[in-house]
């Protein structure tokens, strides 16, 4: 092959090399991309990446990318902060936090799987670019394709978040809103993509469009001073991510970039929706689906399309699963912003919340390296956390009603 | 009364139904359903179900739009007019006749 990767069945391994295609016709299991990591291993060396640009592409030799592809989307590579309040009231000193709230262009994480995949939809020659979505991958697919000069068509549940609707709208993406959840959503789109020729990211591209995760495992070791951490907690939707962060790292000790270490992997997802975080618990061999119920819209896949892969490398890793009630979450908002300074979405509201929960339990070992995953903006779930703060009247523009203002204020605060 | 239930085969697995896209059928539940298909059609059998005999892993079915797994499964009885979607839960990848 001309090329250092193709498509492979994850079950019987036949090979498919590359095309628009997420799935085996012989088995009907998830395909994926595979690398010749060989003749990978002159490339991709921690030289070559550190003089490349500052962002996901300089990881490109372990992404599907056509030859001679120029990017022109300068997406990833956003901070690893050491979380050294939080970890201070989670009793852990060894806290990081991957902060995908600020990817660019869109702010989460979403901004790298459709990086990978405009690049695989220019490959095949889709004018159209295409998704379901519970609106972080809407705004990602909606914005880049802006950019890229593709035309947009964006399937959403109809009652997702305004700014996450907006936030596809503004780019010129034409949205639809379907009356049902994310899972009737994606069924829909499954049918569309049989029909119409186009470049559906999560679909018929989802190979590709899924190694974009890896990037956030990359750029976890390469930050950490190319090491691994000792554990990850990473939020579950589909449950692709937390898999592809875990093949980044095997990768990276497969290539010789890090030390090899049994990195344990931690999922969290909204009690809500938690068809995943329960097989987990359960020991379950399959998921159950479930319909989701959550203030974690952006989490809401009742039906996750890698839940079991991303439940067995849970188990494999000797990692664990744990789910959080909405009060949690929206408590798990807070206690991120107020004692790091991020504001995240409900998904890092869940994934904060989680990593408190594993660290009471016992899961987590709070002297060891952990990575807590926050993939998506506050900015954009404002209405889920509105009604816990209330506004105070305006005040005339006067310093003695200022002093009077702030007296009382301070009353109030010693009478708490 | 004779009950009847319609499936439809996706793309993928058409070509182990002579192209047939939608199947008229009498079972009354999952396992005679795919039974039914099995004897109409047995090439089909090992990619609808996995050496254990169960339904695959990646493949959903649904009843009139809801998965069946909500419905009670295998023990769900079909009724009269019932139309039965059989998706690849990974689906996706255009017709072969899309790709020149």
């Amino acid at each position: 092959m001309a090329e250092h990767y193709q498509l492979k069945c994850r079950e019987c391994g036949k090979l498919w090399g590359n095309q628009p295609r997420s799935f085996c016709d012989e088995c009907l299991s998830p395909l994926e991309v595979v690398y010749d990591l060989d003749a990978i291993r002159p490339l991709f060396t921690r030289k070559n990446i550190e003089s490349g640009p500052t962002n996901l592409w300089r990881y490109s030799a372990l992404l599907p990318l056509p030859e001679d592809y120029k990017a022109t989307i300068p997406t990833g590579f956003t901070p690893l902060v050491q979380a050294r309040r939080l970890g201070k009231q989670l009793n852990t000193t060894n806290l990081y936090l991957k902060n995908d709230a600020v990817c660019f262009p869109t702010l989460s994480f979403k901004d790298r799987v459709v990086a990978t995949a405009l690049a695989a939809a220019r490959r095949f020659g889709f004018q159209v670019v295409s998704c379901s979505s519970t609106g972080n991958l809407a705004n990602a697919v909606a914005a880049q394709a802006a950019r890229e000069g593709f035309d947009a068509w964006i399937f959403i549940p109809s009652d997702l978040e305004a700014a996450k609707v907006v936030g596809t709208q503004v780019f010129g993406a034409k949205l639809v809103r379907i009356a049902g959840n994310y899972d009737q959503v994606n069924r829909l789109c499954s049918q569309i993509a049989e029909k119409y020729r186009w470049g559906f990211v999560n679909v018929n591209l989802r190979p590709y469009y899924a190694e974009g995760s890896k990037t956030v495992g990359y750029e976890i070791a390469e930050q950490l001073g190319w090491r691994l951490p000792d554990n990850i907690v990473c939020p579950m939707a589909g449950g692709s991510l937390i898999t592809k962060i875990r093949k980044s790292f095997n990768e990276l000790i497969a290539l010789g970039l890090v030390e090899e270490k049994k990195v344990k992997f931690f999922g969290a997802q909204a009690t809500g929706c938690s068809p995943i975080s329960d097989a987990v618990k359960r020991k379950l061999e399959r998921f159950e689906p479930q319909k989701p119920a959550t203030i974690a819209r952006s989490l809401a896949i009742g039906n996750p399309a890698d839940g079991f892969y991303a439940a067995r490398a849970i188990r494999d890793s000797g990692g664990w699963a744990e789910d959080v009630s909405d009060p949690e979450i929206v408590k798990g908002i807070q206690l991120l912003a107020e004692t790091e300074g991020i504001f995240t979405e409900t998904a890092g509201g869940v994934t904060t919340g989680v990593t408190k929960k594993l660290l009471e339990q016992g899961y987590i070992n709070p002297s060891e390296t952990t990575v807590a995953c926050i993939t998506g903006n506050g900015l954009k779930t404002i209405d889920a956390i509105q009604e816990e703060y209330t506004l105070t009247p305006a005040i005339e523009p006067r310093m003695t009603v200022f002093e009077s203002f702030i007296n009382d204020r301070m009353v109030a605060v010693a009478g708490n | 009364m004779e009950m009847k239930i319609t499936v439809e085969i996706p793309t993928a697995l058409r070509r182990f139904t002579d192209g047939v896209q939608t199947l008229e059928c009498n079972s009354s539940t999952l396992p005679d359903l795919l039974g039914e298909i099995e004897q109409r059609f047995p090439a089909i059998t090992k990619h609808l179900r996995d050496d254990s005999g169960e339904v695959r892993r990646f493949i959903n079915i649904y009843v009139n739009e809801e998965d069946i797994r909500f419905l009670g499964g295998n023990g769900y009885k079909f009724q009269d007019g019932d139309r039965v979607l059989v998706v690849p839960s990974i689906a996706g990848g255009a017709p072969e006749d899309a790709w020149g």
